[in-house]
Parts: C-alpha cells; sequence; structure tokens
C-alpha cells in the first residue's frame, strides 16, 4: 500500500485527523511540520528549555568582554564555555560567574534573583537565618504593597528582633 | 527483590486510572534536582569523582545500616545493563532518555522502589533526580511524598546550596528549588473540537511548558499533554504547586469537560464513530504501529469515560498505552523483534489483553 503524503506537500503524513466541522467531515493528512503549523500537533522541537538559555546567554552575553574571562578557581570552567552549553562545572560556578550569571537568571526566572522555599536541615545555622531574613523581607515588602499595615508592622518587629539576637 | 521482567507485565502504581479527576489527569509527577556539596557537577566529574558520588549516593539510598528508604529497592546499574532494559525504564517514565544514552563507561544507575512511585537517577546531569509519580492528581501528596524522601537524603548527604541561589543544580535553569512539576493530561475532547490552543495559552500565561508523552522534544501522541514548570527560583516549592492545583489543571480540566458534554450534545453519532471504529480496528488488526495504537487507545479511553463503550475497562486501557511500546513489547515477548514483527505482536497482545483473540 502507498504511504499516503502529506496534504500540503510531497512528504510522508504522519497526521491522520477527521474533523467534523458542520456537519461536514474534513480529513487532513498532514507531515510533522504541516501539522504543527496548523497546531494539530506539539512539534518534536519544542525548544529545550537548555537550548534556549543557551541561546540566549550568547546573544546577551557576547558584547562583555570582561564576563568572556571569568574563570571558576574551583573547576576551571570559563564562562565562554559556560556560553556554550548552559551547564555549569560545579557548586562555585555560581559565585565566580554571580556578576555575568544573575542579569539572565533574572530573565530566565521570571525576574526573581533569589531562592525562596526549603532550606536543607544541614545548610548551617547561619544561612537558614539569612534565608529566614530575605523571605521575611520579601513578606514584608508584599504586605506593604498590599496595604496590609497590621501584618507590615508585625513583619518589621520580627525582622527587628532577629536582627538584634543576631548582634547579641 | 523484583526484577525487570517482572515489573514489564504491569503498569505501575501511576498508570492504575484511579487517581482523582482520572478520567482526564494521567498522572502527577515531581521531581527535584540535587548534587553533593563538595563534588564537581556531574559533566565535569572525573570518572573516579563520577564513581566516588555514585557509591556516596547508592550508600545513603539503600542504607546499609537500615537507614534506607524502603525495603527491596530496585537498584539498576545503567552502565551495565542491555539497551533494552534502558528503553524499557524510559518508557515508564522511570528514566529520562538522556540517562539512559551513554556507554559502559559512564558511571550511573537509577533506584526503584518496588511499587515504582518513587525513582532516584544517579549521575544524570544532576547527581541526584528524585521522583515521585501518582495516578491521577495528587500533586500535594506527591509533594509530601518526595519532600520526605529529600529528607532522608539530606539526613546523611550534604547538598549543594546556598543562601540566594537555594539548591544548586548544573544547569541553571534548575536551581533555586529545583522542582520541576508535572501533570500528563489526557485530552481528546480538546483535539477533536480543534480547542488544543486554549491549553497552550493557558499554560504559556502561567509560565508552564506543554510536551508530549515522552517530554522534551515528543509528540502528544495519544492525545496526552505534560503541563510543567519552568520557573525554578523565586518562588517557593508550595507556590509552584498551588498555580497547578488551583488555576492551571482545574482550567483545563473544565475546558476539556466543556469540550466532551458539546461532542456528546452536538454530534454523538462521530463520536461514537470514532470511538468504535477505534474499537474495530484495535480488535481486528493484525499490524499496528505504537503510534496507530496510541490514538485508538486514545479514543477508547474517552469513549469509556464517557460511558460510551463498556467492553474493556480504563486500567487495561492505560496498561496497553504502555505495553505496547517497543521496549514493553520485547521484554513481554522475551525477544528483540524488528519492527515489522513488533507491528504483529502489537496486534496480538492488543487483541489478547482485550479478550477477543
Amino acid at each position: 500500500m502507498a504511504k499516503r503524503r502529506c496534504d500540503l506537500c510531497s512528504k510522508p503524513a504522519t497526521h491522520h485527523s477527521v474533523e467534523i466541522i458542520k456537519g461536514e467531515k474534513i480529513e487532513k493528512h498532514l507531515c510533522d511540520e504541516h501539522a504543527s503549523e496548523q497546531g494539530l500537533a506539539i512539534k518534536a522541537v519544542h525548544t529545550p528549555i537548555n537550548e534556549l538559555l543557551t541561546n540566549f546567554v550568547k546573544l546577551h552575553s557576547g558584547s562583555s568582554t570582561a564576563q568572556q574571562d571569568l574563570v571558576c578557581d574551583n573547576c576551571g570552567l570559563t564562562f565562554t564555555e559556560f556560553r556554550e552549553h548552559s551547564i555549569l562545572g560545579c557548586p562555585q560556578c555560581y559565585p565566580a560567574f554571580e556578576e555575568a550569571l544573575s542579569p539572565l537568571l533574572e530573565r530566565a526566572q521570571q525576574g526573581a534573583t533569589h531562592h525562596i522555599g526549603k532550606i536543607p536541615d544541614r545548610a548551617g545555622a547561619d544561612e537558614q537565618r539569612q534565608q529566614r531574613m530575605f523571605q521575611m523581607r520579601k513578606r514584608l515588602d508584599e504586605a506593604v504593597a498590599a496595604e496590609d499595615y497590621e501584618l507590615a508592622a508585625k513583619l518589621r518587629d520580627e525582622i527587628r528582633n532577629a536582627e538584634s539576637e543576631d548582634e547579641q | 527483590m523484583i526484577t525487570l521482567a517482572q515489573m514489564t507485565k504491569h503498569a505501575g502504581e501511576w498508570l492504575r486510572g484511579s487517581g482523582p479527576h482520572g478520567e482526564i489527569v494521567i498522572s502527577s509527577r515531581v521531581r527535584l534536582a540535587r548534587n553533593l556539596a563538595g563534588f564537581p557537577f556531574v559533566g565535569r566529574s572525573t570518572k573516579r569523582q563520577r564513581h566516588e558520588a555514585l557509591q556516596r549516593c547508592r550508600e545513603e539510598i539503600l542504607g546499609g545500616d537500615g537507614r534506607g528508604l524502603s525495603k527491596d529497592i530496585l537498584w539498576v546499574d545503567l552502565a551495565q545493563s542491555t539497551d533494552l532494559d534502558r528503553q524499557l525504564l524510559v518508557e515508564r517514565h522511570l528514566i529520562s532518555r538522556q540517562h539512559a544514552q551513554g556507554n559502559s563507561d559512564y558511571p550511573r544507575a537509577v533506584a526503584i522502589d518496588p511499587d515504582e512511585t518513587w525513582s532516584i537517577m544517579v549521575n544524570e546531569e544532576d547527581h541526584m533526580r528524585v521522583q515521585v509519580l501518582r495516578s491521577g492528581m495528587q500533586l500535594t501528596e506527591a509533594f509530601e511524598h518526595i519532600n520526605q524522601v529529600d529528607n532522608s537524603l539530606e539526613s546523611g548527604l550534604d547538598m549543594a546550596y546556598s543562601a540566594r541561589w537555594g539548591y544548586l543544580t548544573a544547569c541553571p535553569t534548575n536551581v533555586g528549588t529545583g522542582i520541576r512539576v508535572s501533570v500528563m493530561l489526557h485530552l481528546p475532547a480538546l483535539k477533536l473540537t480543534g480547542e488544543i490552543e486554549k491549553v497552550r495559552r493557558a499554560a504559556r500565561d502561567m509560565h508552564l511548558a506543554v510536551r508530549g508523552l515522552f517530554g522534551e522534544g515528543s509528540d502528544a501522541l495519544g492525545d496526552l499533554y505534560q503541563i510543567s514548570n519552568q520557573t525554578t527560583l523565586g518562588r517557593s516549592e508550595q507556590e509552584i504547586l498551588a498555580d497547578f492545583e488551583h488555576t492551571v489543571v482545574p482550567q483545563i480540566i473544565s475546558y476539556e469537560q466543556q469540550a466532551r458534554q458539546a461532542l456528546i450534545k452536538q454530534r454523538s453519532t462521530q463520536l461514537d464513530d470514532k470511538i468504535w471504529r477505534a474499537w474495530g480496528v484495535l480488535t481486528h488488526a493484525r499490524f499496528m504501529t505504537a503510534e496507530e495504537v496510541l490514538q485508538h487507545l486514545s479514543h477508547i479511553r474517552l469513549g469509556v469515560n464517557l460511558a460510551r463503550i463498556n467492553t474493556v475497562d480504563i486500567r487495561t486501557i492505560n496498561e496497553l498505552f504502555l505495553l505496547t511500546q517497543p521496549g514493553h513489547l520485547q521484554k513481554l515477548t522475551n525477544r528483540e523483534m524488528d519492527s515489522p514483527t513488533r507491528r504483529e505482536a502489537r496486534a496480538n497482545l492488543i487483541r489478547t489483553r482485550l479478550g477477543v483473540a
């Protein structure tokens, strides 16, 4: 049996559909590309997020030569190498590339600049405290924006107390 | 201990189809990316470092001194396993395609609990990729479970973490919580009524990604769509989960239900034709490709959920979604087969399972 061709080009049809629109039967036989064009299939090339980031990094970090020279002392990865694959070499790459990485991440992560969420038990008390302070300040900002002044005052006091505890 | 061959005969717990909103939400999945402190990330590790990291993770997961995560964990050394076994694990969503690839020189593994609700890939892009899979809409339960698994791992392992960036991951698109939440949805009516674009729009508005059955870069075979978060930094795990539970998933469920009702009210004969035509093909065909099977199963699944057909139950259909994949088919029949032979074996398997052989 001959393989059916795409309705719109000569490639083999891979998507077959029968739709009934206003009582009329409409058959469609399309190749991957045309099916995806018509929204009938999710194309295999929904660009993977890594690739998006790679393109993004290439696009936005090309100008600064200072950034190209950044190197992680811990693992030896250069920022130029990172740009190729969007994969970092070790945990220390984050502080090593911070200056160049921050604006990229901010855009890739919907404007976020700091972690909010789970803190591992073994991250150390200091890390946990910093994190808590950061989260309290964020909640304070949100309370002020929402004009919830009662909550804002409470949070302000909590932050003040936490800071004075730290100084003791 | 359970073996891969035994596992093959049935679908995992998450495919049993009995979870909340199971008629539309096939499964809920949560995964966490974690790296060991004091090691380079996997991609930049030497073979020795990879081996050492693997050992550290193995000891903590299996817990030689009784601190292990559960009894009878299946540990699969992927460097030593066959291509077929790896393919099987990909089809069961227990490892990624990336993790399946690679040679015997690359130390990597996966730990799987006996009912397949959780698995941990070791030495994928990150040292550990923990996942929990549940049937239907059970994201909260999946998150609670994975958090326990994560706490257990953290009790013995120092994870790479910083106050500013959170959990540190090889790819910065995972940094922060390291969480990827996803739901697999069966949306045949939206596909039939040509309204699937609504789903993409709803997802896009919430910065969520829409993918096919096998994740990144795969087609939406069998009208199965996976929706997952892309932002991992600056929002807590609970906030990310809430987007799914309170906004996106209920919205898509209601779109699909409306489309189903519209089909029943306005085009019931055409709908029944689709369903029974699919039944006719599956119960009579002698050669079938995996893609063709998925499409027909999708229509029958819709028919069962709308009570238009009662010749088969949802569990059988869900199982067939999995068992007709190339890896499973070969493992079940216990032989390697070329593509035409597989097509015949697939048609036979379906007729047997549907009770008409």
